[in-house]
């Protein structure tokens, strides 16, 4: 990284150290977005369609862990994993895999509740007229979550946007080792430290300039579904 | 326009002295009634009379508290030629002919089938211009015509309408009467809860006066507009409020 290059440089010279940074992040919260959605999706449509006992609570729980502390999910994660923790032996404290799991778990209360919200509404309304066309439960299921695509893909975005923006977990479970465990928030979250603010600039732009291009894709998303939903 | 029919299986439709109660209310209280193959049966009343519901009974979708239900002498089982479009029907996130597509592969209709079936379908109701248009875009008397070419897709012996005119303008609502006619001359069975009276002239081949969940009088339309047996029917035909 040239010394004294200002934040725009950085980006606009597409600069090595920086653009490490990014694909790292990336690759890490797309995962954990990929992982909470095989878990949260299904899970979702579970909670929305059956009727069980404490479903009640479930919501309110799911709804209330949309909020979890990121801090506190990196100090579960790092106590799972750290050497004398249950999954100690498995070696992934401060290495990106970490930071997965950190991340799916504050992820997938997001997708769930989301999922589950968006399939219980479409379940109401639709539920009289696949009785009626004698459609059975997995036609059902499979016709719910077809229908609420648009809104779904809307959750898993949003899912996106709180991985890719937060910063307590990851630095916890990934200690924020330079090319390694090192991410946008972590690192501007150190350079600002050390007075290196042109780099955790160059950083902070990038973010928000994924942060706005996720917004747009709902966005775009949202009015694609409005196009059949309306 | 061919639609074809399999043979009728769920007629007669029977009601042995049927009760359905929800929490401790009655809604439909002791009613016995017969649906046999003919003309459109009418089920006339004040809101809360409990139309709704009787059709939702004799479509399967709820349970008699008491009472026996059965369809072509078969009792506890979902209807298979029974359909039924509800007063305000849900439209699926699909074009026009996405609903009507959906509504034959649940029928079991086979794939190469369906595109002939749903052309027929929306040329049956006048919405072949309309295919591609998201069905929620389409205007309310609209949105009917594409209920009754969903429920006609499963090619139904009968045809439960749930006031399929209520808050429709006249243009829209004549539409709608014009396409019952036809589907009861093609030999499917119809009936049809409204509160409206002139329509209830205009279709009826039997009428089943409901009143707090009771049946009042239960006649062929003539007789019934023209000797009514019960003060509450003279009173309704004569345009008079029952409450």
């Amino acid at each position: 990284m040239p010394e004294n290059a200002s934040a725009l440089q950085l980006v606009f010279s597409a600069d090595p150290a920086l653009l490490a940074i990014v694909k790292l992040s990336l690759a890490v919260s797309l995962s954990a977005v990929a992982c909470a959605a095989l878990v949260g999706l299904p899970f979702g449509a579970f909670v929305a369609l059956t009727r069980f006992p404490g479903r009640e609570a479930v919501i309110v729980t799911l709804n209330a862990l949309m909020g979890l502390p990121p801090v506190v999910v990196g100090l579960a994660v790092y106590l799972l994993l750290s050497r004398s923790g249950p999954l100690g032996s498995w070696g992934l404290l401060f290495t990106p895999q970490a930071m997965v799991i950190a991340q799916t778990m504050l992820v997938t209360p997001i997708i769930v509740a989301l999922a589950r919200q968006t399939i219980e509404d479409l379940a109401a309304e639709y539920r009289d007229e696949l009785a009626a066309m004698n459609v059975g439960p997995l036609g059902r299921v499979a016709t719910l979550i077809w229908d609420a695509r648009f809104s779904l893909v809307t959750a898993l975005l949003a899912g996106f946007g709180r991985a890719a923006a937060e910063v307590g977990a990851i630095i916890i479970v990934g200690g924020n080792i330079d090319g390694f465990t090192r991410t946008m928030t972590t690192a501007i979250a150190l350079e600002t430290s050390k007075g290196d603010l042109a780099l955790a600039v160059g950083l902070g732009l990038v973010l928000i300039g994924i942060v706005v291009i996720v917004n747009a894709l709902a966005w775009a998303v949202r009015r694609a579904g409005e196009a059949f939903a309306e | 326009m061919n639609i074809m029919r399999a043979p009728t299986t769920d007629l007669p439709i029977l009601l042995d002295h049927v009760s359905f109660v929800a929490g401790s209310v009655t809604i439909v209280d002791n009613v016995s009634l017969a649906f046999s193959p003919g003309a459109p049966t009418i089920l006339i009343g004040p809101n809360g009379a409990g139309k709704t519901t009787l059709l939702r009974l004799l479509m399967g979708l709820i349970r008699p508290s008491r009472g026996r239900l059965t369809w072509g002498g078969r009792e506890g089982v979902t209807p298979a030629r029974c359909a039924i479009v509800f007063q305000r029907p849900a439209m699926l996130r699909r074009s026009a002919a996405g609903n009507i597509l959906y509504a034959l592969a649940a029928a079991g209709v086979p794939r190469g089938k369906r595109a002939t079936r749903c052309t027929e379908l929306l040329d049956m109701v006048g919405l072949a211009a309309l295919a591609g248009r998201p069905a929620r875009k389409l205007s309310g008397g609209e949105q009917q015509r594409l209920a009754l070419a969903r429920a006609l897709a499963k090619d139904p012996a009968v045809l439960f309408l749930d006031e399929p005119t209520a808050s429709l303008d006249p243009a829209a609502t004549k539409a709608i009467e014009d396409i019952v006619r036809a589907v009861a001359a093609r030999g499917i069975k119809v009936v049809m809860s409204t509160h409206d009276l002139g329509e209830a002239r205009r279709l009826a081949g039997d009428v089943v006066l409901l009143h707090r969940g009771c049946v009042i009088e239960s006649a062929p339309a003539l007789s019934f507009f023209t000797a009514p047996r019960t003060d509450e029917a003279r009173k309704f035909a004569a345009g008079e409020l029952l409450i």
